[in-house]
């Protein structure tokens, strides 16, 4: 992957943490702002955490009527890696990429702390380089993180092997445990926890590295 | 015509109401006792130029589809309501 576009909404705050990262592995990324229609020279596109639109209504819920966004569908569709953290796994929720909403967390509490996740299956753009059941120490940071669907849903993810991040002590009340999950293809991937925050042992972890690491040698799929 | 629409969105049977749930719980302390199933949502008033009640309860049928509410977990109705005098 030699080029990254993070979108940036109004209100998103952690785009230059994404850009750090992608930079620190070794790869370009660009800020992408929201109304950018066209996501062509782009060889993966992540939607970073904070607050899109001030996440009036509900977080994603007008980030979703970005121009932007069909953009990222379009990218999506192609096969092209779509990385959502935090924020933007609730915007990929909300614009239907992602099936199942985030609910405001178990307890109302405004979640932030390191988290132990386990990896639950390696066919996604974010975890193939992992191993299943290795354990990763990951911040989360968030109030709406409460994974939520229906059961028929539920056992669509399951079926497919795209629940991909297990919390190892469930923080929000999410079904399941679901910290990350992919679509069908494996080429769009959400999550509340930020990855791009444990990228040195300095500043508490380093274990978000073999998850950007597998994003960033993702491949547009033919 | 112009008519005062108000759309309740709440969450949908079967999904946990962290929000509502909180609020029960804290009634005792406060001295209101026998108060359950309280839950959480929310509402939104508006005015609409349409032909009729129908097709003004329509739009804001659509639109709460749309936009006010995520049909994954929520459920919107739309009822006509009074305007409060400003």
């Amino acid at each position: 992957m030699n080029r990254v576009g993070v979108v940036v909404f109004p209100g998103s705050n952690c785009e230059y943490d994404a850009v750090l990262a992608m930079e620190t592995l070794g790869t370009t990324a660009e800020l992408v702002w929201h109304s950018v229609t066209d996501l062509s020279g782009y060889d993966g596109i992540i939607l970073p955490g904070g607050f899109a639109h001030g996440d009036y209504l509900r977080p994603g819920a007008l980030a979703r009527f970005s121009p932007v966004m069909d953009a990222v569908r379009s990218f999506a569709n192609d096969g092209g890696p779509v990385l959502g953290i935090c924020n933007g796994f609730q915007v990929l929720t909300e614009a239907g990429l992602l099936p199942g909403a985030l609910q405001k967390n178990i307890g109302l509490t405004f979640l932030c702390q390191p988290t132990t996740l386990v990896v639950t299956s390696q066919r996604s753009v974010l975890t193939s380089g992992a191993q299943i059941d290795q354990e990763l120490v990951v911040p989360i940071n968030h109030f709406s993180g409460s994974y939520t669907c229906d059961d028929e849903t539920y056992q669509g993810l399951r079926d497919n092997d795209q629940i991909v991040l297990r919390y190892k002590s469930n923080p929000n009340g999410s079904r399941d445990d679901i910290a990350g999950i992919a679509n069908e293809r494996g080429n769009v991937v959400g999550l509340m926890p930020h990855p791009e925050r444990a990228m040195s042992t300095l500043l508490g972890s380093a274990d978000g590295r073999v998850l950007l690491e597998s994003f960033v040698a993702a491949h547009v799929a033919a | 015509m112009n008519y005062f629409v108000i759309v309740d969105v709440t969450l949908r049977e079967g999904i946990a109401d962290p929000e509502g749930a909180t609020i029960e719980r804290a009634l005792p302390a406060l001295g209101f006792s026998g108060v359950s199933d309280v839950k959480a949502g929310k509402s939104f008033r508006m005015s609409i130029d349409a032909e009729s009640e129908e097709a003004a309860l329509a739009k804001a049928s659509a639109l709460a589809e749309r936009l006010l509410s995520n049909p994954v977990i929520e459920d919107a109705a739309a009822r006509l309501g009074e305007k409060a005098s400003s």
